[in-house]
């Protein structure tokens, strides 16, 4: 059992102290900032990133990817207390969730949400680690056109998160295609872009550009509006579910983990995507659908057990195939990049004890987060009473310490500012900056393997079309546009992202 | 002629700027041929799609759109001051180290708060310069000059 013997490695790795104190520190963070409306998982990987730089890669991802799941926990608390989604992949739990509380069921709405986020992230890493080897082994059969026709399959992908308008989201991928050739052109080492700004020739800092985009310009987009929170100040008692509840519950949760695992793989996939699916699977696969958005605890259990579960089985692509399958897994390839490993096949073989403890430590994390998070929700509530006047100075602050020490220059500071206003018009503009994130990514090595792609084939491009795999990816990627520019898909895309 | 739908009219514009611009630089770069293709090569094929791409949002902003849409609103205020608190601080911190540049960023960018009060803000300040002293600086070993530049020998 081979399987068995690299768990064994994981677990080991997974356990140490150090790894264990970081993936503590990384799931109780994750909750924190699930809680708090207006910070994600995106925003506080860009701020800690710098942070992680003094620890051994391993304890940095495994924090990192605590980070990210540990989110999805934190984000129901919110959505059910307050109305408010901590998380943007939390925003159905609102519907069902918060009419729960009003009937004085909080309780067992954050139990199910926290029962049903642990199962869904134990099957997910089982998930996991029974597809890692075999996909990082077909991924080695991979050649240059294989791996460009997978990076355009995963850049499409990746519009189908992105609300509004298809062409604007395949314009914001291929400015951040370019936005990515900013800096040293590997082939030739000659300057691209980069006028002459010495701090540039490296390329713009992906630190920089993605605390721009998510970071500042959403603290200026939040002080824009004036938000009113309502917490529901009654006393929460009545963790226990009764039988009725684990009746209507338990297919709820499979069903959701299921839905979660296989979106969460797909490019473009994620906790965002899952939770509005597995919701609206579970509102059209019962037997009297106007019962959810009252109060139904199945609309609780099956968007949140899907969501924890995308969070973990997003990690399959990244760690096997090198390819991010949306904005945070881009911010963990990110981070493996600074810390010096190349995401992609070769992961595995080359430090097996990262990747197998990297998916045992989200199982521990799991374990942690249920322990840790109901006898702490009493905490987090007390926190979301602090005001957002007080927390957006720190969180500003906290990111330009954590900039200056990627360098120890303060040009990546200003670079930032920059990218912020450029994200600020994003915004005004319906401009979505995950596919942009993901293109900046993917850029360099898309140019990469097209140069060479066509170099073997003597610069005839229908290299990419007569290699099966590479065709098969080109076809899934146009079906993907074709389907999502479809106008009955078109609206009920539109309507899922209204009901946030 | 209307503009029906300003943001796509606006989102035509910036791609044409950002992609004609990409085609202009990349000339200057040696864009080679398919089977060798240069440095400027992909970047003059990426901004010479995006140009056209932009071109077709353009258009349609004006001749398609079903219904007229509201031009963007802006507030200046938030938009200011906070790219400006980052943009002092990162100006401040070499010449007057950690401790002004984080009152002035604190200051600055709460502002943008219609809720500011001074006392509040300073408070403010003082709190986040401690967790910053013991977080970053002592914990994680971060270097940053704390002190002025100035006094720096001195302290």
């Amino acid at each position: 059992m081979e399987l068995l013997s690299n768990l064994a490695l994981g677990f080991q790795t997974a356990v140490s102290p150090l790894n264990l104190l970081y993936c503590l520190v990384g799931a109780l963070i994750g909750t924190l900032i699930g809680v708090l409306p207006g910070i994600g998982p995106v925003q506080t990987i860009a701020i800690l990133l710098p942070t992680t730089f003094a620890l051994p890669p391993v304890s940095a991802l495994i924090m990192l990817a605590g980070i990210y799941y540990g989110a999805q926990y934190g984000g129901s608390t919110t959505s059910i207390l307050v109305n408010v989604p901590g998380e943007a992949s939390s925003v159905v739990t609102c519907l069902d969730g918060h009419q729960m509380a009003r009937q004085g069921r909080a309780g067992a709405a954050l139990t199910i949400s926290a029962l049903g986020s642990f199962f869904a992230g134990c099957f997910a890493t089982v998930v996991l680690a029974v597809l890692a080897v075999p996909l990082s082994e077909l991924a080695f059969k991979f050649g240059p056109a294989e791996y460009f026709s997978l990076m355009v399959f995963g850049l499409i992908g990746s519009i189908v998160l992105a609300s509004g308008s298809l062409l604007k989201a395949v314009g914001m991928i291929i400015l951040g295609l370019l936005l990515g050739m900013i800096g040293t052109d590997v082939t030739s080492g000659v300057q691209r872009f980069a006028f002459g700004i010495p701090e540039l020739a490296d390329g713009i800092g992906f630190v920089s550009l993605a605390m721009g985009l998510f970071g500042i310009c959403d603290i200026i987009n939040s002080l824009e509006k004036r938000e009113k929170r309502d917490i529901l100040r009654s006393k929460l008692s009545g963790f226990w579910l009764s039988r009725a509840d684990i009746k209507a519950s338990a297919p709820a949760v499979l069903r959701g983990t299921l839905c979660g695992s296989l979106l969460g793989i797909l490019p473009g996939g994620g906790a965002i995507l899952s939770s509005f699916t597995a919701y609206m699977l579970e509102k059209k696969s019962s037997r009297n659908p106007e019962s959810f958005g009252k109060g139904n605890i199945r609309g609780v259990a099956a968007p949140e057990s899907a969501n924890n579960a995308a969070a973990q089985t997003s990690f399959v692509p990244l760690l096997t195939l090198g390819i991010p399958p949306n904005v945070v897994l881009a911010m963990m390839a990110g981070a493996m990049m600074i810390h010096g490993i190349q995401p992609g096949p070769r992961v595995i073989s080359s430090n097996p004890e990262l990747f197998w403890g990297v998916i045992v430590s989200m199982w521990v994390g799991n374990l942690i987060l249920v322990l840790l998070n109901l006898p702490l929700v009493g905490i987090w509530v007390r926190l979301l009473s602090v005001p957002f006047r007080l927390l957006y100075p720190a969180i500003l602050l906290f990111c330009c310490i954590g900039l200056y020490s990627v360098n120890n220059n303060t040009f990546d500071i200003g670079l930032t500012a920059l990218c912020g206003l450029l994200g600020y018009v994003f915004h005004k503009l319906e401009c979505e900056p995950a596919p942009l994130i993901l293109g900046f990514i993917l850029g360099p090595m898309m140019e990469e393997n097209l140069r060479r792609g066509m170099l073997l084939s003597r610069g005839d491009p229908s290299v990419f079309f007569t290699r099966p795999l590479s065709l098969a990816f080109l076809v899934l990627a146009a079906a993907m546009l074709i389907v999502v520019a479809l106008p009955a898909i078109r609206r009920g895309r539109q309507e899922a992202f209204k009901e946030g | 002629m209307r503009i029906r739908h300003p943001k796509d009219f606006l989102t035509g514009m910036m791609f044409i700027l950002f992609g004609g611009a990409a085609m202009v630089l990349s000339k200057e770069l040696t864009i080679g041929a398919a089977a060798k293709m240069g440095p400027g090569y992909f970047p003059f094929a990426l901004g010479a799609f995006l140009a056209i791409l932009g071109g077709v949002i353009l258009l349609r902003s004006v001749l398609w759109a079903t219904c007229t849409h509201a031009w963007p609103a802006l507030q200046i205020k938030p938009l200011v001051l906070v790219l400006s608190s980052v943009i002092f601080f990162s100006l401040l911190l070499r010449p007057l180290g950690l401790l002004i540049s984080t009152v002035v960023l604190v200051v600055v960018c709460s502002r943008a708060s219609h809720e500011f009060r001074w006392m509040e803000a300073l408070l403010n300040a003082a709190v986040l310069i401690i967790i910053v002293l013991v977080v970053f600086v002592y914990f994680l070993e971060f270097q940053v000059p704390i002190w002025p530049s100035f006094l720096a020998g001195r302290v």
